[in-house]
């Protein structure tokens, strides 16, 4: 796994960087995912897998993390969040089999990715899907629709991860909707659920090894490995200024 | 025209891969569908926003899939997974939705698809198809599932009268020839005029099409409908949908935009509620003007 930390590294700083030299915020949710989307993609997925970013708003870790896999030029980067980009803040289809579909509305990716699930299971197509999403997102009443859909089909082509940061848009999971146990509420669903460090790619792995056709879920942290961002509301949000940016990188050398 | 829904979706399984998702309706209508399909026959359940993105995911592992419920619940409930998941996506489900216009009559307004067509024609490239008659049904099954557009397949009851016999299927017809003035009409309610209009002599009633699909496109407007409507004095149009978004708002945008002369022009369509009072789908009509003495009595 030494390989995937540096990958992990070298990974988050041009993540910063694409963000910094935009001036573009979301850069906490998308620490939160960096590690478990990096580990996915390199050390799990296969070539017919799919992968669905439900939690659309952390779309700048996507980009990076297909950059980081040859998918994604330097170029590409580049246009991130500008005019005429085919990287804007949510993931847009259509052009890369890698984004298979829409996301940034919440609540979306976790049905389609049944469907798809659905489709290949009864295709008898080889493949599987990994959908992520956040927390905050389980207060969208269409993924329980979509949990009850899961339970019921047991579709064992389909694993879901949670980014569970326990930080959403104005407060903490806690605070706004009492879903700090979000655990606990999805295990009622009898699906297998592991719960895992969402920073550690060794437990990321194994869990996905682990967890077909059920629920991992990955204790994570809002802007995680950057001190000042860390737990912090407003990194949803913020882009970072010159000095916040340079001690944000020198803060990712030293993992 | 529930009943017509099963025979041909299983004929046209044998041609297109297809899967069907129901949102636990079709009671003593979708049994035979559900024996035909068999493990393609999926019930989702009373969670029609899941049946909608599950459909897109469907249709993204290419599969073709049609989605049934009661309309309102088929294009209001859901209607972000359908902006989102499918027409973001250019995924090719089809949505069929029973009911339309007060169809439901007095199950109350939840019931009503009253501005269906009028939401759906926002999302570009929506089909729209609002079948007259039940014999409309098989063809239009069989073209949406051989277009690659989402499309929306709005079904209500059949009212054609007893001794006469659905035109053959086609976008536009004229259903009854009359010398008179012309009359456009969207939906089942077209059999109530038929009937109604069919004893007049045909010296002075009006002339009577028939709309099934939209959106309008000036290429598909038949030149003797054009023809036809030079000569009127007035064009009737008639919808059991609100005024907007609906037939009126579409075929008169076309029309003018390609500089024809419009004479006098009568809308009959849906007005909600205005007794706040409920009743059956005759009930609705009557009191929107929508029935075919009233319409009749305004347009003549």
């Amino acid at each position: 796994m030494d390989n995937i930390t540096d990958k992990i590294r070298i990974a988050k700083k041009r993540l910063l960087q694409m963000h910094f030299e935009k001036k573009m915020g979301h850069i906490g949710g998308n620490l939160s995912a960096l590690d478990a989307m990096m580990t996915l993609h390199h050390e799990v997925m296969q070539t017919e897998d799919k992968f669905i970013l439900s939690k659309g708003h952390s779309a700048g870790a996507l980009y990076i993390t297909l950059w980081s896999l040859g998918r994604l030029t330097e170029e590409d980067l580049k246009t991130f969040h500008g005019e005429g980009t085919k990287l804007p803040g949510h993931p847009v289809p259509g052009w890369l089999s890698e984004i298979p579909v829409a996301t940034g509305s919440l609540g979306h990716g976790f049905p389609v990715a049944l469907g798809i699930a659905l489709g290949w299971r009864l295709s008898h197509k080889p493949g599987h899907i990994y959908c992520l999403m956040s927390d905050g997102e389980w207060q969208e009443g269409s993924n329980w629709e979509a949990l009850i859909f899961f339970a019921h089909h047991r579709l064992p082509n389909l694993t879901v991860l949670v980014d569970c940061n326990r930080l959403q848009g104005f407060g903490t999971t806690q605070e706004v909707a009492s879903m700090s146990q979000l655990q606990e509420k999805l295990a009622a669903f009898n699906l297998k659920i592991i719960s895992v460090e969402g920073h550690a790619p060794s437990q990321i792995k194994k869990a996905l090894d682990n967890t077909k056709g059920g629920i991992v879920m990955l204790n994570t942290v809002k802007g995680a490995g950057i001190s000042f961002m860390e737990n912090r509301m407003e990194w949803h949000y913020l882009p970072m200024n010159q000095a916040q940016y340079d001690q944000a990188l020198m803060e990712v050398e030293k993992i | 025209m529930r009943n017509e829904i099963p025979p041909a979706l299983i004929a046209l399984s044998k041609e297109i891969p297809l899967v069907f998702l129901t949102g636990d309706l079709g009671f003593m209508a979708l049994e035979p569908l559900k024996e035909g399909l068999g493990n393609r026959f999926i019930n989702a359940g009373v969670a029609e926003q899941n049946m909608m993105s599950v459909a897109a995911g469907l249709a993204y592992s290419g599969l073709q899939s049609w989605v049934y419920s009661i309309a309102p619940f088929c294009y209001a409930r859901p209607f972000e997974q359908i902006r989102n998941d499918i027409c973001l996506n250019k995924l090719s489900v089809k949505l069929i939705g029973n009911g339309g216009g007060y169809a439901y009559g007095s199950m109350g307004g939840t019931h009503h698809a009253l501005e269906d067509y009028g939401v759906l024609l926002t999302l570009n490239p929506f089909l729209i198809f609002v079948p007259a008659f039940s014999e409309d049904v098989l063809p239009i099954i069989f073209k949406m599932g051989r277009s690659s557009k989402p499309c929306y397949l709005r079904l209500g009851k059949s009212e054609l009268p007893k001794d006469m016999s659905a035109p053959s299927y086609s976008a536009w017809r004229c259903v009854l020839p009359g010398e008179g003035s012309v009359i456009v009409c969207m939906g089942p309610l077209v059999g109530e005029l038929m009937a109604s209009l069919c004893f007049q002599p045909v010296e002075t009633r009006p002339e009577l099409w028939l709309v099934t699909e939209m959106p309008l496109s000036w290429e598909t407007i038949p030149e003797a409908f054009l023809k036809k409507l030079s000569k009127s004095k007035k064009l009737g149009i008639v919808e059991e949908h609100v005024a907007q978004g609906g037939l009126a708002h579409h075929l008169i945008y076309v029309l003018i935009k390609n500089n024809v002369s419009l004479p006098a022009v009568f809308h009959a369509h849906a007005k909600g509620y205005p007794s706040q009072t409920y009743g059956s789908q005759q009930f609705h009509r009557r009191e929107c003007g929508l029935d075919a003495p009233a319409i009749l009595e305004a347009f003549l």
